[in-house]
């Protein structure tokens, strides 16, 4: 009777973390999802303190305080602009957790009632190996993905000589290792795999750049919820088997999503080197002898002020500048002018799905003036200006025409058909792909040189 | 056949009855036991069921997200997240029994390691969502 108690709470739990993901279908049920998913929390920890193999709790209630004070500390101070390397901070502590996780089951199988020292059945070894592995890559790879997003490592792709067949010999090993570990239960084989898994993580994530790095974050999203499933099949335990699942379904989603929104296939991110093969012929030759037009703010001002709309099309540089409030104080100006303002936000601006979004949230844009590429692309046609802000590929016209471009067949926001394109841009810098924009040289564009920040608190004087 | 072998035949049959019936008892016994054994040691049955219980889950997750809308995109991936970190299950199995081991040392690890997310990854969200705001009415 109290297993079978055991067991439903455990579903509950995993019951009320589907909730949690079913509120976020509106920021209005989101917050209340977010209760249920602590709740759902707090019952799974609750039921497993009370099962009969925990009896001592003083290492338990230790490490939830440290860890519990860690996290919490983290998440009231962090800010906004650093929120995908937070998300990838956490996703390598899950992956580190299952590799720990394993490993005491593999030492001390009795706790988890899959046999003992020596004696684990063949089937919970498979689930221990692919567990601690995916766990093992899911850290090595969040913890590079954590350098880049954070600045702390060079952005751009590292590619070196012989890359794939490496990475292919590794993983090839890894399985042998497996299928060394399966049938001889040897503790060296278990460390081969948990030390060849962090290296095929590292080096998997190395060579990827800075702006795909919302699809690798995702995958590793992914990662960790397969990584907590396996774990899950060692322990017999639904609750973690289906969160593990949910976890990685949503991650396997954001990829897919962030790789349509680049016209890539994952397998191309992940085979890295995007725009380090030289820039196409035709991009290049299209900025020979064509000139821009330069602008000021009070330029700028002045075309928005008299303008009926307005859509604003953030990018990563605006995040780069903390540009966010600066930009709903120049929104605000024209609406109290009776402009129409709208905010278009690309599935792969910024650096994180839905970065963008949070950005404009946390600057007070609501968000019901903030609109996805599909509902608003038709938009651009009967806009009188598009305010381009730290962003460049994804308006890039040459990926609807230009079939040699390597960023052809990319959606993108279509800031040509307004009247007027208003580019906040520090340089003449191509963007991450390496390809020039024509947009910059077409007759309707205006390009506004300086910080994305300056620039737009200067507008914002000329307005007021 | 005289009376006395017939008493003595069917003491012999009810001796034999008699062995019989604790042979029985004794098979239910250990068959009884086995199967406690199998469930303990998470017997590869079980295995099936929950595969099954896997495969559906990754469903439900594929319809739930497809369902998120696109602007909590961010708030998405931190509460997968915190609810990923279920796996403080396992940490706990292994920080709890009474005797000191290197897997009771890896099972505090992974305790302060699921916390940091479950706290953070929770509170984070939480801090996402309530600056997500409609429209002021004037």
């Amino acid at each position: 009777m109290a297993e079978n108690l055991t067991g439903f709470a455990y579903l509950i739990a995993a019951v009320l973390f589907i909730l949690a993901l079913r509120g976020l279908s509106n920021p209005e049920s989101a917050r209340m999802g977010n209760i249920f998913g602590m709740v759902g929390m707090a019952i799974a920890v609750i039921t497993t303190l009370l099962s009969p193999g925990v009896v001592s709790y003083w290492m338990i209630i230790l490490g939830i305080l440290i860890g519990g004070g860690i996290g919490t500390m983290v998440a009231l101070k962090i800010q906004m602009t650093q929120l995908p390397e937070l998300v990838a901070a956490f996703h390598s502590l899950v992956g580190l957790a299952a590799v720990f996780v394993a490993t005491a089951a593999f030492y001390h199988p009795e706790a988890y009632n899959i046999g003992s020292s020596g004696n684990i059945g063949a089937g919970s070894l498979i689930e221990m190996a692919l567990g601690t592995a995916i766990g093992a890559i899911t850290f090595s790879g969040s913890v590079i993905a954590f350098l880049k997003l954070a600045g702390k490592m060079s952005g751009n792709p590292i590619t070196f000589p012989m890359q794939h067949p490496l990475n292919a010999a590794i993983g090839i090993l890894i399985l042998l290792s497996i299928i060394w570990f399966c049938t001889t239960e040897s503790a060296a084989a278990y460390w081969v795999i948990v030390l060849l898994a962090f290296a095929i993580g590292f080096l998997l994530i190395v060579p990827i750049g800075g702006a795909d790095m919302p699809v690798v974050v995702s995958m590793l999203n992914s990662y960790s919820g397969w990584a907590a499933a396996g774990i899950g099949f060692t322990l017999q335990n639904p609750a973690l088997v289906i969160t593990g699942a949910l976890v990685g379904s949503s991650g396997a989603i954001l990829s897919y999503i962030m790789c349509r929104g680049m016209n890539r296939s994952i397998f191309n991110v992940l085979l890295g080197g995007f725009g380090g093969e030289g820039v196409s012929p035709a991009a290049a030759a299209s900025s020979g002898g064509k000139s821009v037009k330069p602008g000021s703010a009070e330029d700028a001002a002045f075309i928005m002020k008299n303008a009926n709309k307005v859509i604003i099309v953030p990018g990563y540089g605006m995040a780069v500048a903390q540009a966010q409030h600066a930009v709903r104080e120049m929104a605000d100006l024209l609406k109290e002018q009776g402009v129409e303002v709208k905010f278009a936000i690309h599935p792969v601006a910024g650096r994180m799905p839905g970065h963008m979004n949070v950005l404009l949230a946390e600057a007070n844009v609501p968000y019901d003036e903030v609109f996805e590429l599909e509902e608003i692309n038709h938009e651009f046609s009967t806009c009188d200006v598009a305010y381009v802000i730290g962003a460049n590929d994804i308006t890039n016209p040459s990926a609807r025409t230009d079939k040699s471009s390597p960023i052809y067949g990319m959606p993108i926001l279509d800031c040509d058909k307004a009247g007027t394109t208003l580019f906040v841009k520090r340089s003449m810098a191509s963007g991450y792909a390496g390809v020039d924009n024509p947009l910059f040289f077409g007759d309707k564009t205006m390009m506004l040189f300086g910080d994305a920040k300056k620039m737009t608190e200067e507008i914002v004087q000329s307005l007021g | 056949m005289d009376q006395a072998t017939i008493v003595e035949k069917a003491a012999q049959l009810a001796n034999e009855a008699a062995a019989l019936a604790v042979r029985a008892g004794e098979m239910a016994a250990s068959a009884a036991q086995m199967t406690v054994v199998g469930t303990e040691a998470g017997g590869h049955g079980g295995f099936l069921s929950l595969f099954t219980v896997f495969v559906l889950a990754v469903f439900v997750g594929f319809y739930v997200v497809w369902s998120v809308t696109p602007a909590l995109h961010s708030p998405l991936m931190s509460v997968t997240n915190a609810i990923s970190s279920v796996i403080i299950v396992g940490g706990l199995l292994a920080a709890g029994p009474a005797h000191f081991d290197f897997s009771k040392v890896m099972g505090f690890l992974a305790v302060i390691l699921a916390s940091v997310n479950i706290f953070g990854g929770f509170i984070v969200t939480r801090r996402m969502l309530q600056m997500f705001k409609k429209k002021v009415k004037k």
